[in-house]
């Protein structure tokens, strides 16, 4: 499966390598260079290439490639979705996922590495496995460590590899017995010029944060299971109980996990919170422009939309512009042409604008189309499909745990076209 | 030293007196060192030093250094003989670090690797399962040929360990063994075979893997491991599953004949696997249908289903290619939510599921439609994932949705991304091609965006409106004149060509203008590119033909500077129109058809989509993503014409016939009064078991029915046909098959879920315990017993021989057992057997034999009070004994009283309620209970090796009462006889993984052994090992086999 690894930085660096199998030569990587210097830029880069021995496959995170050899037939998704895994092992162990971090970590590295695939195959994934394996790096035990002598390594096989439930690991405890679940919704939308929407869907997840001690059984019920169009779980949810009475059943993992995420369909007609009065327009024959736009609220449930950020990808050919808002604070990039308005939160009574001029290349034609303005904001303790936690109920353990959920609404993928 | 590390050496030469300072300290932390390390002679040296010292500290402090060398691909291997010495260091961390060394180097430095092997082959049969599994892990990474014979044996035995967890690892070596040498692959078959029978989950994936990449081609050997791989698959890792859902999938379309030949009738005939078994058996008879699903085929597609819920992006990648390469058509719907999904994932992600969406789009339209909008795109997509969006939008257009897109496409158009404005107007090409409501629409926006300010986009259309108009006879002179217009200001050389070559084309029609172009292109010819010249040269040509009287002159011109041009197929084209149009006495007969050849009717284009030809891959796998065969590819077969013997995965229903026949035996000795009498109805009764037989959903269970629908001759109303067919069939197996070992059973056994095979657990057991003659002797005997009862019902005289067998059967479910005695343990006592096992050493270890339980206490629960259950009081006690109903479940008996003066009629098993994975198997109704009278029943519950509460309800005619049973922990295991050498063993082997030991200080009065055991035996279904030293009591825990 999986032959060797190289990381990559983003100025073309191969500052780690792991192999598998036989070595693999680092030249291999000269085809990854050559199809990234053949895309304009690092989210083009094809994630399969092929090359006459190998073929490589390839993820972008967090300004860093991973880019695996492989030599035989293997299911791309199944590289490319351990990798994002491997990514998501080195955020979790050292806080990001950067090459400084790895680069600090290398012996973690490498050892993460090392249990993660056997001989290409994937051998232990799971966190909670993995850091009873090899313990996360903390400031104290690092000190510790060089006193004692004593080492990052743990040697007794986590039980939890061999039991029913490999995502939990053994013997948790904890003085204060809490478990918070956030329900997280976003909303992907396209709204077109003339304010109405052209797609829109929510995409929620629930994130949970489990410190219970023992082998807590939890269950969680929902007011309205029945809004949740498509699911993903993690493994721990017992599929069967979900079929058959929507309740989520499950032992959870130690710590920090990914519940569940769902869709909430286009079927049902979802609330847009805000909407976007825009005019922007480019004089023929002119190096200037007007921009002019004022966001306000529109289906808020009673909620005030806070951290609006507007980013929009200006035209090549816009020099500059000279804005002022009403509220917040503006950037212009001229080299990326990124404009970013940082608005904060809306107060209905006065609503926030930015106008002002654009000054464009003198002679260059006016661009063709007016860019598309992209959204962020957040809502709190809204889950904007109505979705409501009914109860969390917790058998096998005696004790009584802290229970809360916590809503928030967020712009996903949000667009106004102008 | 490699000329590289000098090179380093230079760039970092002022870091050389820091670093001498950092390394007197030694607790430099790695980065430090890796940082200023440089691999300079006389470092390596320190580093040989340090590992050297007796200090772990320092030792350590030099391994970190090594491995960050190692990672930055630096050349570390003179350091070899140094590290290795360290391979039996005690510190895990050391180890780890000189493992990750050694598989990096070994094969460069063969000979001194071997060094380091005696130390795996010593930690090979450590006691700590951890230990065992990295150095097999370590042991077969290093790729020295000289150990393949190491390794092989390495292997075999680590195949045979007990924990799965080494097992696991095993499979991973058979993999690396088979790349170092490929000679060894029989022996590998060999082993691969016998790891797939292993029921671990843990295992499972593994396994599969290595039978892909060692004998994929070795399709028999799944054929008995098929049932239990799609009844496990829901509990493998997620990696695991990937690779068995393929492999299946492979399976699949060998065995199984194609569910996709029926047209219309597909959709009630899979409709019926939905509706209630009675429903299905009345249309048995009606519908006589040509094809029917295997039900192993079902099986699978059923088992995978969950799966597309999978946090696991490939997960359900595998899935969604299962169900569109296996599933019939009607049914691979479902596949399309989930993949809509997996869009919000990373762009890699999309990128791979969005070509295959692309694939599956061409071929099926209507999947795809309800989810059109989620492929809109938007303007902060990378630009692959735009084009492949659009792609899939093209798919999925049609005339009912092609105005919405239409508009869709008019807003991409506009993007700043050219590249994929550019592929948005070919889109709007296809569109226009392929639904003629809309061309003319599509022609007129395209020509509206020849007056695009943008040179790309006006190119582009220009090329996609001569296609459009060389595929519609109708006429457009307008737009050629239009097009004729732009040929002043447009630049882009594709475009030109175009142009021309339309003009050409249509000369006739715009006879005015041809000439014209003509000229000016004339004028131009020498700055043109390649292409445009090639058009100008056929331009001329045409015009010769058509129109020689103006142009004659010009095209000579044109042929004069084609001539001496540059390039050499311009040369050759202009040498070949030369000889053809212009009349001379050299040239042919073909002079004469000029006109004929010019200006034929060309066919147009066909715009396809550029995802037309990757079908033939298997969706999901690398070759369909490269649209190429890569290395390694297992092609998917073509369905059979007609399916292979599907008996081949029979494994199941050979053990129902020798299990329960001699539980019938056995329990016939001790008949009970009561209990034949509940026989009597064994019409009702047989027909109640077979319904919750096929109500609970087992596998096997409706396996035979669906077989037995399939033979749509017989008749399947009655009561009993069913297991009749069952048991003949099975017979018939044992007959063919003989005596199977005694593992085999075990395994085989688990799959089986029916209530009637594991109705002879108990046997079973004991079964498998073979050394015992008295054991063997009576299998044989009911061998051959089934299979003379198998041939009388082949005769089909009459239905007695079964009713006979029926009421054994009943026997079994109603057997109260109230004390050990009545068990069917053979003669010897525990102890005896555990030590004739004892006797027999190490072959027979891993054979489980569970004694009986030294002591049953007689303590009853309260399941529900008199006074709540309205006169009915129930008690349940835990009787000990290995449950009829299945091997996983405990037995319960439940007492029944009736306390009222009335007659409490109909009292059965509701709702139950119980946790996720719990099984439990009812009684059956009880018609009446006498006022004052009593009646003890049993149900079987499989607590998943849990202490949860099993709810369920407990009705009367007219009431019902929610009752609970929790078990005690010590009811949820399983006394096995075993002899003290045997139990150390296990232990030693299980140490480290569930172990917890304490010491207790008895009080004198308690300390005779007989005492202390005693109260242990009260709290805990255990068993004594007979033990030689007085003062430890050695209690064989054996969980009761949860699901795995």
């Amino acid at each position: 499966m999986i032959h060797s690894l190289f990381l990559i930085n983003c100025s073309g660096d191969i500052f780690l390598e792991k192999h598998w199998k036989s070595v693999v030569s680092q030249s291999v990587c000269d085809y990854f260079f050559e199809a990234q210097e053949k895309a304009a830029d690092v989210e083009n880069v094809p994630p399969v290439i092929s090359t006459p021995h190998h073929y490589l496959i390839s993820i972008y995170r967090d300004k860093l490639f991973f880019v695996s050899v492989i030599q035989t037939e293997v299911p791309p998704l199944f590289v490319i979705e351990f990798l994002h895994r491997v990514a998501d092992t080195f955020q979790d162990y050292f806080g990001e996922c950067s090459e400084a971090a790895i680069k600090d970590n290398v012996v973690i590295v490498y050892e993460l590495l090392e249990e993660m695939l056997d001989n290409g195959f994937p051998l232990a994934t799971e966190s909670n496995i993995l850091k009873e394996l090899i313990k996360p790096p903390t400031i104290l035990r690092s000190v510790v460590n060089s006193i004692t002598g004593s080492s990052n390594v743990g040697d007794t096989l986590p039980t939890g590899q061999l039991s029913n439930i490999p995502w939990r690991r053994a013997g948790v405890k904890y003085t204060n017995n809490e478990a918070y679940f956030d329900v997280v919704e976003e909303i992907d939308a396209i709204i077109d010029k003339s304010g109405s929407t052209v797609f829109a869907e929510i995409q929620g997840v629930i994130d949970a944060c489990i410190k219970l001690s023992g082998m807590p059984d939890l269950s969680l019920s929902f007011m309205n299971p029945r809004l949740l169009d498509d699911v993903s779980f993690h493994p721990c949810i017992r599929f069967k109980r979900w079929e058959s009475e929507r309740v989520l059943s499950f032992i959870p993992p130690d710590g920090n996990f990914r519940l569940i995420s769902y869709r909430v369909s286009s079927q049902n007609l979802v609330a847009i919170p805000v909407y976007v009065k825009h005019s922007i327009s480019f004089k023929e024959n002119s190096s200037c422009g007007r921009f002019d736009i004022t966001i306000g609220p529109k289906q808020n449930m009673g909620k005030t939309i806070e951290a609006i950020t507007v980013t929009v990808h200006m035209p090549k050919v816009v020099l500059n512009m000279n804005l002022t808002p009403t509220q917040g604070s503006y950037t212009f990039d001229p080299v990326t042409k990124v404009l970013t308005w940082d608005v904060g939160k809306i107060t209905p009574q006065k609503l926030p604008s930015l106008k002002g001029l654009v000054n464009l290349q003198s002679g260059a034609p006016k661009p063709e189309e007016n860019p598309s303005l992209n959204i962020q904001f957040k809502i709190q303790q809204l889950a904007i499909s109505g979705l409501k936690v009914n109860r969390l109920d917790m058998y096998g353990e005696k004790y009584k745990p802290f229970k809360g959920v916590k809503y928030v609404t967020k712009a996903g993928k949000f667009q106004v076209r102008t | 030293m490699s000329s590289n590390s000098f090179a380093y050496n230079e760039q970092s030469g002022g870091g050389e007196a820091t670093e001498l300072g950092q390394e007197a300290t030694s607790t430099i932390s790695p980065s430090g060192a890796f940082g200023l390390f440089s691999s300079d002679m006389k470092k390596n040296e320190d580093l040989k030093q340090m590992l050297e010292s007796n200090k772990d500290s320092a030792k350590l402090d030099a391994m970190k250094r090594i491995v960050g060398m190692i990672a930055k691909g630096k050349n570390a291997s003179e350091l070899f003989p140094a590290v290795v010495k360290n391979v039996a260091s005690k510190n895990i961390e050391i180890k780890k670090l000189v493992y990750v060394y050694l598989v990096r180097y070994a094969e460069e430095q063969q000979d001194l690797a071997l060094l380091s092997i005696s130390t795996f082959q010593r930690a090979l049969k450590d006691p700590n399962q951890l230990i065992r599994a990295s150095a097999l892990r370590v042991l077969s990474s290093i790729r020295v040929p000289i150990i393949v014979p190491i390794m092989m044996l390495a292997i075999k035995e680590a195949s045979a360990d007990l924990s799965p967890y080494v097992r696991k690892n095993a499979a991973h070596a058979i993999q690396k063994l088979y790349s170092l040498d490929p000679e060894q692959k029989e022996m590998l078959i060999e082993i691969i075979e016998k790891l797939l029978k292993d029921k671990s989950t843990l295992v499972a994936g593994s396994v599969v893997m290595a039978f892909e990449e060692v004998c994929p081609d070795r399709i028999d050997l799944i054929h008995k491991n098929y049932r239990k791989l799609c009844n496990l698959l829901v509990d493998v890792e997620e990696w695991g599953q990937v690779v068995i859902i393929h492999m299946l999938t492979r399976y699949a379309r060998t065995q199984f004949v194609s569910p996709w030949k029926e047209g219309d009738g597909l959709e009630d005939n899979e409709k019926d696997f939905y509706d209630s078994d009675e429903e299905q058996k009345e249309k048995a008879d009606k519908r006589k249908r040509p094809y029917t699903m295997d039900p192993d085929h079902r099986l699978l597609i059923r088992n995978t289903k969950p799966l597309l819920q999978s946090r696991n992006a490939a997960v359900v990648m595998a899935v969604a290619q299962l169900y569109w390469h296996i599933a019939p058509k009607s049914e691979a719907g479902i596949i399309s939510k989930s993949l809509v999904r997996l869009l919000r994932s990373n762009r890699e992600v999309q990128y791979i599921v969005l070509q295959n969406i692309a694939t599956m789009s061409i071929q099926r339209k209507g999947m795809f439609e309800p989810y059109l909008k989620s492929f809109y795109v938007r303007s902060t997509d990378p630009t692959m994932i735009k084009i492949l969006k659009l792609e899939i939008l093209t798919n999925l257009a049609n005339e009912a949705n092609i105005s919405t897109l239409l508009r869709e496409f008019q807003t991409y158009v506009k993007s700043q991304d050219k590249q994929f404005a550019a592929a948005t107007i070919q889109t709007i090409g296809r569109c226009a091609t392929s639904i003629t409501e809309v061309s003319d629409t599509c022609l007129n926006g395209l020509v509206c965006l020849l007056s695009n300010r943008d040179e790309i986009v006006v190119a582009e259309s220009v090329v996609v409106i001569k296609k459009l108009l060389q595929m519609q006879p109708i006429q457009h002179g307008e737009i050629i004149k239009h097009m004729a217009k732009l040929l002043d200001s447009i630049t882009v050389p594709v475009a030109r060509a175009s142009i021309l070559w339309l003009i050409g084309e249509n000369c006739e029609r715009v006879p005015k203008i041809a000439p014209d172009v003509l000229r000016k292109t004339a004028k131009s010819f020498t700055s043109e590119d390649d292409l445009v010249k090639l058009q100008i040269l056929n331009l001329g040509a045409k015009l010769y033909l058509t129109n020689s009287k103006q142009t004659k002159l010009l095209t000579q011109y044109i042929l004069n500077l084609g001539k001496y041009d540059q390039n050499y197929d311009i040369r050759d084209r202009t040498r070949f129109i030369r000889q053809l149009i212009v009349p001379n006495e050299k040239s042919g007969a073909l002079s004469k058809y000029a006109k004929k050849i010019f200006l034929a009717q060309k066919p147009a284009p066909l715009l396809e989509s550029p995802f037309k030809d990757r079908d033939h891959f298997q969706l999901g796998t690398l070759s369909h993503t490269l649209n190429t065969k890569a290395t390694g590819y297992l092609e998917l077969s073509n369905w059979p014409e007609v399916a292979p013997d599907p008996s081949v995965r029979n494994v199941e229903v050979i053990e129902l016939a020798k299990e329960w026949t001699p539980a019938g035996k056995a329990k016939k000795e001790n008949p009970d009064e009561k209990f034949y009498s509940e026989s009597e109805e064994e019409e009702d009764s047989s027909e109640s078991s077979s319904d919750s037989e096929s109500a609970s959903g087992s596998e096997s269970g409706e396996d035979e029915e669906e077989d037995h629908s399939g033979d749509s001759g017989e008749d399947s109303g009655e009561s009993g046909s069913e297991s009749e067919a069952g048991k003949g069939r099975a017979a018939k197996h044992a007959k063919a098959r003989g005596k199977g070992d005694s593992k085999d059973v075990d395994k085989e056994k688990e799959n089986s879920k029916s209530s009637e095979s594991s109705s002879g657990e108990s046997s079973s057991i004991e079964e498998s315990s073979s050394d015992s003659e008295s054991e063997s002797e009576s299998e044989s005997e009911s061998e051959s017993r089934t299979i003379t009862k198998a041939k009388e019902k082949k005769t089909k005289q009459d239905r007695n021989p079964l009713t006979k067998d029926v009421s054994l059967l009943d026997l079994d479910d109603f057997n109260p057992v109230s004390s050990p005695v009545v068990l069917p343990t053979p003669a010897l006592s525990p102890s005896l057997i555990a030590d004739l096992e004892g006797l027999n050493l190490s072959a027979t270890s891993s054979v489980i034999s569970v004694s009986t339980p030294v002591f049953v206490p007689g303590k009853t629960h309260v399941l529900l009070h008199r006074m709540s259950g309205k006169g009915l009081a129930a008690h349940y006690f835990f009787p000990r004994q290995p449950c009829i109903f299945g091997d996983k479940m405990v037995s319960v008996q439940i007492t029944l009283n009736n306390t009222t003066d009335q007659k409490i009629e109909n009292i059965h098993v509701g709702g139950k309620k119980l946790p996720m994975g719990m099984q439990m198997h009812v009684f059956n109704p009880i018609e009446s209970l006498e006022p004052a009278g009593s009646i003890t029943v049993s149900v079987g519950i499989d607590f998943c090796d849990s202490t949860q509460t099993a709810s369920f309800q407990l009705c009367t005619k007219d009431d019902c009462f929610s009752v609970n049973i929790q078990p005690p922990v010590g009811e949820l295991l399983l006394p096995v006889a075993m002899s003290e050498k045997d139990f150390k063993k296990e232990q030693g082997m299980l140490s480290g993984m569930n172990e917890t030991s304490t010491t207790i200080i008895a009080a004198p009065q308690n300390f005779a052994s007989s005492v202390i055991l005693q109260k242990v035996v009260n709290v805990a279904n255990v068993g004594v090992v007979p033990s030689g030293q007085d003062n430890v009591h050695r209690n064989y825990l054996h969980r009761q086999p949860s699901k795995p």
